[in-house]
């Protein structure tokens, strides 16, 4: 195991988030905390609890889900395009380094970014709404398994993109309308039982609802499936990274 | 054994173009071997293949013995690659990007090292500027002082004086030259005849993918340095003079005009020997030009030669 090229790719990921402050971390608290004025103070007020939980609290799990997912993808596919992008990928092609290390490495920067920006925003919603974590290694476990996901799926993204247009598609055009009907600020039990079982299909729901047991100790559905889809997930893009690496796709001419 | 050996590496892109058509070569350890060819000859898809950025279709390099594929971690910690295109990390310091090259291939931390890597290529007192402030020349630099930042024992420079001025051109050619005193094997891809003039020890001229021949410089440079005097004749002659047999001399044209071809690195080139006898012989010329065998002529020789 090269170590200390798995260190150089990290801390260079980590520095570029650094320098890149505004955009990498006040740009998604500020907006998570607009969330939770308008919904959990403005209209949350006038919704009655969930489950037993106030809706500005309900929401909670749902909004840190938002930016985890969404940041996981960005930090990674960007962490991956830019260096194919301005040409510097020759240099990471050329060192001895595996392909499981480069994965290890970029991913690596790119989930703990996410997981750093999820606990910020679990500790400003703290400010808004009464919180309780009732299974905190839950909550991390899934905040990490669910970074780590997302981040190889951003990856993989950032390695087919071929523009800065395909770049941002995914997030914009997929993740985010998933993640906004993935039971976010509702209960999928409130919908109407045809698009209760349409709303199955969506893979944030299972991420959503697992999370928000974590916190609440309760669900939509059942932690077990949550904690199963996100691993079929994960299984999902290991294997199409195995797959990109083992043919050079968009990588090695 | 010769510290990169390369064997029947051929190379088809996905396109069709095949880029590298069975090619066999070998660069023996502390050499500079400047590898020559027209543009599109397949010299970068030569280096990328040894270096690991491009897959080969078929054949195998080794460096240092260690295959490039299956043991790729030893045969790529003995490489510095330095690209042609200035592909750097526009918004990061001198000295992070350098030490960041060093942690990519491995190695520990070396400030000693890697400030005498900066100073010797007058990049010191850059180095807490960012790349993208640096001149062009500059930031040539820097991939070299990157290329050399886990000190390898081979380099590739992939046309490294490409659109660069005089003065960093000289720099870089005595910098090669340094780094050859400390055993590092240097190949260096170039269309400027003179680089390799310059620089190589051993020349390899590609074109079209194929590796047309492997020369000791100084057996390529006599080739090179054949020039022809062609003397513009106001009327033909049937055939050369007697009197200026000893010249070797040529008619063309229909006779009308003389071609003496001599050799400009010789002692005597013969010319005012010619010139007294041409007078001495009554023969007048109308005008009279010389010319020299290009590189692109002396390619297209070669390949034709094969053919």
């Amino acid at each position: 195991m090269n170590f200390r090229a798995i260190q150089a790719i990290y801390l260079f990921e980590m520095a570029r988030a650094w320098r890149t402050l505004l955009q990498s971390i006040v740009s998604p608290v500020l907006s998570t905390s607009l969330y939770f004025v308008v919904f959990g103070a403005a209209i949350g007020s006038r919704i009655q609890e969930i489950d037993g939980v106030p809706y500005g609290a309900y929401i909670v799990p749902g909004l840190i889900m938002l930016s985890l997912l969404t940041q996981s993808i960005s930090n990674a596919a960007f962490g991956i395009y830019f260096p194919r992008f301005s040409g510097t990928i020759y240099e990471v092609l050329s060192a001895p380094v595996s392909y499981v290390e480069i994965v290890i490495a970029y991913v690596g920067a790119a989930a703990s970014k996410s997981i750093l920006l999820g606990l910020i925003i679990l500790a400003t919603a703290a400010l808004f709404v009464p919180l309780q974590i009732q299974h905190p290694i839950w909550m991390i476990s899934f905040l990490v398994l669910t970074a780590v996901t997302f981040s190889l799926f951003g990856f993989i993204i950032g390695i087919w993109a071929d523009g800065f247009e395909k770049l941002q598609l995914v997030p914009l055009l997929i993740v985010t309308p998933l993640t906004f009907l993935g039971g976010s600020f509702y209960s999928i039990d409130m919908l109407p039982p045809f698009w209760r079982g349409v709303t199955l299909f969506n893979p944030v729901v299972y991420l959503v609802s697992g999370f928000r047991w974590s916190f609440y100790g309760r669900s939509d559905l059942g932690v077990g499936i949550s904690l199963g889809m996100t691993l079929v997930f994960l299984v999902a893009c290991l294997l199409a990274v195995r797959w990109i690496f083992k043919t050079g796709y968009r990588l090695k001419a | 054994m010769p510290v990169i050996s390369i064997s029947n590496l051929s190379k088809t892109y996905a396109s069709g173009f095949e880029a590298l058509k069975s090619v066999n070569l070998a660069i023996e350890r502390g050499e500079i071997f400047a590898l020559l060819g027209p543009n599109g000859a397949g010299k970068t898809t030569l280096i990328s293949i040894v270096c690991g950025i491009v897959n080969a279709s078929s054949g195998t390099v080794e460096v240092e013995g260690r295959n490039i594929v299956s043991d790729f971690r030893a045969a790529r910690s003995a490489i510095g690659l330095v690209p042609q295109e200035l592909t750097t990390d526009h918004f990061e310091t001198v000295w992070a990007t350098v030490n960041f090259s060093r942690g990519l291939f491995g190695k520990p931390k070396n400030p000693a090292y890697v400030e005498k890597i900066l100073r010797d290529l007058s990049l010191w007192e850059k180095r807490d500027s960012k790349i993208l402030t640096l001149s062009g020349g500059m930031k040539r630099r820097v991939l070299i002082a990157k290329a050399l930042a886990h000190e390898p024992r081979v380099l590739f420079l992939d046309e490294p004086t490409a659109g660069v001025d005089v003065e960093l051109r000289r720099d870089m050619w005595e910098l090669v030259r340094a780094l050859r005193e400390t055993g590092v094997t240097i190949i260096l891809t170039t269309h400027y005849i003179e680089e390799a003039e310059e620089m190589a020890d051993r020349v390899g001229v590609i074109s079209n993918g194929e590796i047309i021949l492997t020369e000791d410089k100084a057996a390529l440079m006599s080739k090179l340095g054949r020039k022809q005097l062609i003397l513009n004749l106001p009327e033909a002659l049937p055939r050369v003079p007697p009197r200026l047999e000893g010249h070797n001399l040529e008619l063309a044209d229909d006779g009308c005009s003389l071609v003496y071809t001599y050799d400009t690195k010789a002692e005597r080139t013969g010319i005012t020997g010619l010139l007294t006898d041409l007078a001495a012989a009554g023969i007048r010329f109308s005008d009279l030009q010389t010319r020299q065998s290009s590189l692109e002529e002396i390619f297209v020789d070669l390949v034709r030669a094969r053919r």
